[in-house]
């Protein structure tokens, strides 16, 4: 119906890509058997949409690392852009809103439902609203995907999507919140354990940043297109408080929360610091949201806000190293598990780079420091730091500590592959980080260069044709990141078949040293 | 209420609430006794029953 009301092209094509998904899931959830009702056991945990979001969250994985290379090499061989569906104007929206909303959303909405049911003993609440909250943000993700490609875009980064897609995301939101919060209420456990309340921060802050940086007003309630309600310097500090803080929320607290529940689960021990750990949450909450001023140094927003910015990136420094002391003292007594059990590996190597990042995000945040790292490839390399070692590790480490108690298999398919995974991942970032390093200060220092005469010795063009060869690698470096996650999926539809490989134990020989 | 009144009560009177809310946070924490109930509480994830049966 909105297809034959549809002003533009672009909403018209949309709306029949949503048509054609609730139909096909209109016939799915037909022909699915009818589960008996008598037979279904509304006492115990609520593990259905865990488990299909373990799939979801494997696949949305190697979808978006795989949009990720395409993207890379988009950029080292510009004959890539297939326009216009395919230019990467299109896709690079496509990969950042598939690896962090995807990915790491489907990886958040997952483990939260898995964590919270198993730390208040309790089953989810609002039976059925465990589905919708679940299926709903797939169907977002499906919106916000096809429409990128489509040119749907409100040019706000990591908020892509257009009106009417945002307003299917809040109600969603809403319900996920409900969700939780009905979940902590009828808990069995008297203590809400720290990861709920890093979950619950997560879920709570991205409502009100979601809400308040999408206020915007459609042209027409057919049409894909809308305009903010903040105008100029205002608009651009709306989008920077949103954008810091869903990397503060949504990339860090979210992933805490993982990292508190699955990282004593799989040590079995407690966390070294409980009281640390609450330190840590309040810190963090606290200080996060002051950040995003640091992504307008230099602009025309006012000199004390770009300040203020500043001096709350580097006080961020305490909790985020506090928290990253906590998860990695978590292990003492039983660092040789970091030889005998790759996952534990993984889940160090997280912990370890969510430490490095966050040292580097406030080096970056002086505003001098800035002057020289700002717009430059330095950014993306701390990004990928961030996103690939510490979100991912720690995803994937929940994903293979899960999979096994969902489907009660004895054990994964294959331990070693998780070795391989962890390598050709660790591969990759390290890869992908130094030569973004290199890159971007070879870039800042280029753009900078004056001659004796107060000219600048290169043009822009130059700068660009000098990373060609960083950019090669770069792809080089999200290839084996891709491989790694590849290896995953095989190991994780394998386990899930029942099938173990017959292979030797992991207790490794001397030479495979600890990540550090 | 205008914009400059909203920002210097926002970087005096709120910016104290929220410094006094943590320091409450701090001491609540480090109070007598509360050290045995933290132990406890790190153990949550730990006394689960339902996968007694799974170790790897």
């Amino acid at each position: 119906m909105f297809s034959g009301l549809a002003v533009d092209d672009a909403f018209r094509i949309h709306m029949g890509i949503l048509t054609f998904i609730l139909g096909l899931g209109a016939i799915i959830a037909i022909r699915l058997p009818q589960p008996a009702a008598d037979a279904e056991d509304t006492t115990g945990y609520m593990d259905g949409p865990v488990r299909i979001g373990s799939i979801l969250t494997v696949f949305w994985g190697v979808i978006g690392f795989t949009v990720g290379l395409v993207a890379a090499l988009q950029l080292a061989f510009p004959e890539l852009n297939f326009g216009p569906w395919f230019n990467f104007g299109r896709i690079r929206p496509l990969h950042t809103s598939a690896v962090i909303f995807a990915f790491g959303g489907t990886a958040l909405i997952t483990t939260s439902f898995y964590a919270v049911q198993r730390t208040t003993r309790a089953r989810l609440f609002g039976g059925d609203l465990a589905w919708f909250v679940f299926w709903g943000y797939q169907l977002f993700i499906a919106m916000a995907a096809t429409g990128y490609l489509l040119g749907i875009t409100q040019s706000r980064e990591y908020a892509e999507p257009e009106w009417y897609v945002d307003i299917w995301l809040t109600i969603v939101w809403v319900a996920y919140l409900i969700l939780f919060l009905g979940t902590l209420l009828k808990r069995k456990e008297p203590h809400i354990y720290v990861a709920n309340w890093f979950y619950l921060a997560f879920i709570v802050t991205v409502a009100l940043l979601h809400v308040v940086n999408n206020l915007a007003v459609p042209m027409s309630f057919f049409g894909s297109r809308s305009y903010s309600l903040f105008s100029g310097v205002q608009d651009a500090m709306t989008q920077w408080w949103y954008g810091h803080n869903a990397v503060g929320f949504f990339l860090t607290a979210g992933f805490l929360g993982m990292m508190y529940y699955f990282l004593p689960k799989q040590a079995e021990r407690p966390v070294y610091s409980y009281r640390l750990s609450i330190i840590h949450f309040w810190a963090l909450i606290f200080l996060y949201i002051w950040a995003g001023p640091h992504h307008l140094y230099y602009t025309a927003l006012p000199d004390w806000a770009q300040t203020l910015g500043m001096v709350f990136s580097i006080m961020l420094w305490m909790p985020s190293w506090g928290g990253m002391i906590n998860g990695l003292m978590t292990l003492r007594g039983a660092w040789d598990k970091m030889r005998t059990d790759p996952i534990i590996r993984m889940m160090v190597l997280a912990v370890a780079f969510y430490g490095m990042s966050t040292f580097e995000g406030p080096v970056m945040s002086i505003k001098s420091v800035n002057a020289l790292s700002h717009y430059t490839d330095w950014t993306i390399g701390h990004v990928h730091s961030g996103a690939l070692g510490w979100v991912g590790m720690i995803s994937f480490g929940a994903v293979y500590f899960m999979v096994p108690r969902l489907w009660k298999r004895e054990r994964l398919y294959s331990l070693r592959m998780v070795n391989w995974h962890f390598w050709l991942a660790t591969l990759g970032i390290v890869v992908y980080a130094a030569v973004m390093w290199v890159s971007g200060i070879m870039q800042g220092l280029m753009w900078r260069e004056y001659d004796s005469q107060g000219f600048l010795v290169y043009s822009f063009a130059e700068s660009v044709a000098a990373l060609h060869p960083y950019y090669v690698m770069r792809a080089a470096g999200g290839l084996l990141y891709l491989a790694g996650s590849v290896v995953m999926a095989v190991n994780i539809g394998m386990t899930i078949a029942g099938r173990t490989r017959t292979e030797k134990p992991m207790p490794a020989p001397a030479q495979l040293q600890p990540a550090q | 209420m205008d914009y400059d009144n909203l920002r210097h009560f926002a970087d005096s009177w709120g910016l104290l609430y929220l410094f006094i809310i943590f320091l409450g946070v701090v001491i609540f924490l480090f109070r007598p006794g509360a050290k045995q109930q933290a132990v406890e509480a790190a153990m949550i994830p730990l006394r689960d029953s339902d996968e007694g049966a799974d170790s790897k």
